[in-house]
């Protein structure tokens, strides 16, 4: 298949070897889950549960709020000991509503109705089972997915995308799924190209992971319309805007969706949970982790479940070899600092590393050299250099108009950049810092709105009390007029 | 001689009328330039600002005599917008937002009594005769006139906390000097 080239990007050193080849255990159940009720990009759910309510492994534990979230589900039986804040799995640090959920051991199943066969549901019986299960984006967006398996209502769509890139350096859990669940996968991505309406799916594969295509083409080999590829290993193959343009040569227009010019994007982890919950009814309440990383004393790939605290994680693999100069969660490109390992697996988290000081380059920053190499690396074809002066003087402004809101933070700038500056920080900065401006000036809108509406009331309610006052004075005169005239008479 | 002055005469009329006449039907009311700021204020009249509403705001920044960052909830965005209108230049980076407040009624002292409610030029605040009030927090914009006129003194003004969802990363700082 002819594939296009992609502007930019970077090759970082693999380090997939660590891990690759451990298969997928399963982490033993730990004591106490905290699950968090904002898991996903939207709504946070609404518990149904109360504290002190016994538990089955499975039962939901809180419903979905509106057109964007997704439910979350008890991921072993218990007892639930508390619902209250507790630190999120971000890099901010703040507490997020929190259901703790304390193991009773047994992992006793709810009563699961039987399976069913996926291909006698109509798109919409589809969606709605996904959404049930709680499925969001398991890639790292952790975006609903039943909402992305209903865009085949809004737009005319032709080619479904599977990203099983895995672009970042030490994550395997992709590439272990793919290779012991190929058929399971497959399935998945057959149920979605059925909730899509589409007939033709691209099943993209970073040519680093032999093992997981020849695993997926085996499995793809009996169905019709179902085509495995492999994409050449570049960073950030697997950022769903430049997949679609590698496989398709067509560029998605700036701020618009893969859906606009006919294509959706899901992970792999992503189609394996459809097919567990559409066939067998299955909620989303465990995922692989890579657990990885120079100071980890044994890499593994982990099934856990989710809300288990990432100190169980980093305990299971042995603890560290030395102590790690950075803990991530996420790849080391795009992952987000853990500053407690208090924090838990969430259903986005693919994977918890422990990097040497040897592993993280932390250089001084240095002035900018004007040497380009960041506008060379750019996946989308932005100055980073420019956008980033602009941003470090405070003209927001000038940066969005350079392209700011079309970067998608890869990082790859700032791995390039000779001088080591923050190139990336301050993207995610400025875009943050104008996300809370445009707050700002829509509460300005707000109070200007109520002001005025204020001023009218007062306004009305004067001339209403005018009036009345008119109307009596005239009622008075009347009647002292017909009294006098009585009186006449 | 008779016709130059006459020709004269006649062209000082003409044009000295027509001059009567714009003057009379394109006449400007007022300084443009202050309706325009005016409307860009968030016309609360909270008076944050030192001065007694945002006409009177408005008039001062039309004229220079007040900062093009003077109005506290506007913040750096109005700020900036003010500075593009004005054709000014400032440095956004200097601008020290305030941090965001919001009004909280002490429900253990509020007696009911009406007063705030009827200042709060947003409608933030709610509650009948005798009954608590609460602050609608979206709609408060922390102008404190509230606070002078509770007889309880049963309200201040807290900050707003940070969420997950307002939360962002700092900007990042450089150790050289450029």
């Amino acid at each position: 298949m002819k594939l296009f080239r992609i502007r930019g990007g970077v090759h970082p050193q693999e380090h997939k070897q660590l891990s690759a080849h451990k298969a997928i255990e399963v982490m033993p159940m730990p004591e106490l889950l905290r699950i968090p009720l904002q898991q996903h990009i939207g709504s946070p759910a609404v518990p149904v549960v109360r504290k002190g309510d016994s538990v089955l492994k499975g039962q939901l534990l809180a419903h979905a709020q509106g057109m964007i979230s997704a439910p979350v589900h008890a991921p072993t039986s218990g007892r639930i000991i508390a619902i209250g804040k507790h630190i999120a799995p971000h890099p901010s640090g703040l507490p997020v509503r929190t259901i703790t959920l304390k193991a009773d051991g047994n992992d006793r199943w709810i009563d699961l109705p039987g399976p069913v066969d996926p291909f006698t549901l109509d798109a919409n019986e589809i969606s709605e089972r996904v959404a049930a299960a709680g499925i969001v984006g398991m890639g790292g967006a952790s975006f609903p997915s039943a909402v992305k398996l209903n865009l085949g209502k809004r737009f005319s769509l032709h080619t479904l995308v599977i990203n099983g890139a895995e672009c970042e350096p030490y994550l395997t859990c992709d590439d272990r799924l793919m290779r012991e669940h190929a058929t399971e996968i497959l399935d998945g991505v057959r149920i979605m190209m059925r909730a899509l309406g589409v007939a033709h799916c691209l099943f993209a594969i970073e040519s680093n992971k032999a093992q997981a295509h020849e695993a997926i083409s085996k499995a793809a080999g009996n169905h019709n319309g179902i085509h495995t590829v492999k994409v050449p290993v570049r960073y950030p193959m697997g950022s769903e805007k430049h997949l679609v343009q590698t496989l398709t040569g067509e560029e998605t227009p700036a701020r618009a969706l893969t859906a606009d010019i006919g294509v959706v994007v899901h992970n792999v982890a992503t189609a394996f949970a459809v097919h567990e919950a559409v066939r067998f009814h299955l909620p989303l309440i465990s995922r692989v982790v890579t657990v990885s990383g120079g100071a980890i004393k044994h890499p593994r790939n982990l099934r856990v479940a989710v809300g288990t605290p990432v100190r169980e994680l980093l305990a299971h693999c042995g603890g560290f070899r030395e102590e790690p100069a950075r803990l991530l969660s996420g790849g080391p490109m795009m992952g987000q600092p853990i500053i407690n390992t208090g924090i838990p697996v969430v259903k986005g988290s693919n994977a918890v590393l422990a990097l040497t000081a040897a592993e993280t380059a932390t250089h001084p920053a240095m002035p900018c050299i004007r040497c380009g190499s960041c506008v060379k690396a750019c996946p989308c074809g932005l100055v980073p250099a420019e956008i980033s002066a602009r941003t470090r003087h405070g003209d927001l402004q000038g940066a969005a108009d350079l392209g700011l809101m079309d970067c998608i933070s890869c990082g790859s700038c700032a791995y390039v950049c000779p001088s080591h500056l923050p190139l990336v920080q301050y993207f995610n900065y400025a875009k943050g810092e104008l996300t809370a401006r445009q707050r700002a000036e829509h509460k300005q809108k707000e109070t200007k709105r109520l002001a005025e509406q204020r001023a009218e009331r007062i306004a009305r309610e004067k001339k209403a009390k005018r009036e009345a006052m008119m109307r009596r004075r005239q009622a008075a005169r009347k009647r002292t007029k017909s009294e006098k005239a009585g009186a006449n008479v | 001689m008779l016709a130059a002055i006459t020709s004269l005469m006649l062209l000082g009329f003409a044009l000295g009328s027509l001059l009567g006449l714009a003057s009379r039907y394109l006449k400007v009311e007022g300084n443009p330039l202050q309706k325009e700021i005016e409307e860009m204020l968030p016309g609360s009249q909270c008076g944050q600002c030192g001065y007694p509403g945002c006409a009177a705001a408005a008039e001062a920044l039309a004229n220079s005599r007040a900062p093009v960052t003077l109005c506290p909830p506007g913040g750096v965005v109005l700020a900036e917008a003010l500075a593009g209108k004005l054709g000014v230049s400032i440095d956004l980076s200097t601008v020290e937002e305030k941090q965001p407040m919001v009004a909280f009624v002490n429900e253990g002292l509020c007696i009911g009594c009406g007063r705030c409610y009827k200042r709060c030029p947003t409608d933030a605040l709610v509650g009948g005769p005798k009954q608590i009030h609460v602050v609608i927090s979206d709609s408060c914009t922390a102008c404190e006139k509230c606070i002078d006129v509770c007889p309880t003194a049963c309200i201040e003004m807290r900050p707003i906390p940070v969420t997950l969802q307002t939360w962002h990363w700092p900007k990042p700082s450089l150790a050289y000097t450029a």
